[in-house]
């Protein structure tokens, strides 16, 4: 468990030391979600109602952008296969690098996010709805894209391979992710949706990690 | 299991068994195509409401339906391959999958000419298109997939994994987005009370499901042939350059 904690706290502190990884997802995600209003026109009425969407929409882009981050940098220097030969199993090591990831990638998004959707129309009710949702729902985006990320390490052009592989799989989450937040709109129960969410996330913490430690035994082998 | 895998697994015995299938396999489809087609476009009543249209249905329904199961098919085979390292699986994966896409793609082209006239738009946002498109992407990440690795082996591999853990979130995607927007009508042949259709279309349907399995077949006994025999040819060519 030690080995665990150390993992995520090192993965951490890689994010931070390197500075850059914070700013360019939160601001690409501004600027995304900016898009949306100069390209829809500025009616309130509009953007009130394309809210959840935009913000879910951007929330996955930015995840995506920064998926090759979980192993592509290890894979470079040699660090993956020296955590795959230490004694964590390889399937606990991966799980590590993805709560790393969620934890400086996605958890950041979820902060801005209010300010965001105040920006976007919303009104109040959503806005803690969609936090929670997010909350709720974005360690899948994590879990499925260290999958994808597994399987493209090493490849030249990944990256594009990566958003055709991950992005059909995220579509669960954003439908069940929208949903809740125009549940609570139009003050509807919300309550399934959220359990869904929940439901995806707790599958994907099963298998994602198996199969992303398969994806990485064939990338070092 | 009675029935031994491992069996099979020998490429050899896999292109004498094919073989012998293969001719047969081609009659039947030419004689199933020419048999549905007609029934299909000549010899079916026109809908009171829909009139001729309903004739794309007999393209459209089983085009969907071998969408489907040669993802499933894809599916097990890969596992197949990933357990018992079975190394004609793969091969068969791969050979199937460019398949199942034009498939998937015949069901969302004949769909969207049927969806013109009936729904006045060529393409709705409705549950059981957006899912049949999902499963287009699906098949195109599988097929990217196997482009994009020098190496065979791990290419296979990977592309097992990715099927596998797509074919986990087939359903969850069929159903979120049957939650999401329902327009397309609900399943009316593999129902618990049986179908309810009447016979004058189900048998053309029906016989149209079955040339379209053994398209399937055909085709696919001549793909899995020439992965087989341009792997025999790649390792030829090596032992020709180290001479």
């Amino acid at each position: 468990m030690n080995k665990f904690t150390n993992l995520i706290i090192r993965d951490i502190r890689l994010a931070v030391r390197q500075g850059s990884a914070f700013t360019m997802t939160l601001s690409f995600f501004v600027v995304a979600v900016t898009l949306y209003p100069l390209g829809v026109g500025p009616e309130l009425n509009i953007l009130a109602r394309i809210g959840p969407g935009v913000l879910w929409v951007g929330a996955l882009l930015s995840c995506l952008l920064t998926l090759d981050r979980i192993f592509q940098a290890d894979f470079e220097d040699g660090s993956l296969d020296q955590l795959m030969l230490g004694s964590l199993p390889i399937e606990l090591m991966t799980l590590a690098k993805i709560i790393a990831h969620w934890l400086t990638s996605v958890v950041p998004l979820i902060l801005i996010t209010p300010i965001l959707a105040v920006s976007l129309n919303m009104p109040a009710d959503g806005i803690w709805v969609m936090m929670l949702a997010l909350l709720v729902g974005s360690p899948v985006l994590s879990l499925i894209g260290a999958v994808g990320a597994g399987l493209t390490v090493g490849m030249r052009r990944g990256g594009v391979l990566l958003s055709l592989l991950v992005l059909p799989l995220y579509i669960p989450v954003l439908i069940f992710g929208v949903a809740a937040v125009e549940a609570a709109i139009a003050v509807l129960p919300m309550g399934p949706h959220i359990l869904l969410l929940a439901g995806l996330s707790l599958g994907a913490l099963v298998i994602c990690p198996i199969a992303a430690a398969a994806a990485l035994r064939l990338a070092v082998e | 299991m009675a029935v031994d895998l491992h069996k099979f697994a020998n490429p050899a015995r896999f292109l004498r068994i094919t073989s012998a299938i293969f001719p047969w396999a081609a009659i039947v489809t030419v004689l199933l195509l020419a048999v549905g087609l007609y029934l299909a476009l000549f010899a079916s009543p026109e809908d009171y409401q829909q009139g001729a249209t309903v004739r794309i249905m007999f393209v459209h329904v089983p085009a969907a339906w071998m969408a489907m199961s040669i993802y499933v098919m894809m599916a097990i085979s890969s596992a197949t391959g990933l357990i018992w390292k079975h190394p004609v699986a793969d091969l068969s994966a791969k050979a199937a999958a460019p398949i199942g896409a034009c498939f998937t793609f015949l069901a969302l082209v004949t769909g969207s000419l049927w969806g013109q006239p009936m729904w006045g738009t060529f393409w709705v946002w409705d549950a059981r298109l957006t899912s049949m498109l999902i499963l287009f992407f699906l098949y195109l990440g599988y097929m990217a997939i196997w482009g994009s690795f020098d190496d065979q082996s791990k290419a296979g591999k990977a592309a097992a994994i990715l099927v596998l853990i797509g074919a986990i979130n087939v359903p969850i995607i069929k159903f979120s987005v049957d939650w999401w927007n329902t327009l397309h009508q609900p399943a009316s042949v593999a129902t618990m009370d049986g179908p309810k259709i009447h016979s004058s279309i189900l048998t053309p349907l029906l016989v149209m499901g079955l040339a379209y399995t053994s398209l399937f077949l055909t085709i696919f006994i001549i793909r899995v042939k020439a992965e087989i025999l341009g792997r025999r040819l790649r390792i030829l060519r090596l032992a020709h350059v180290e001479d």
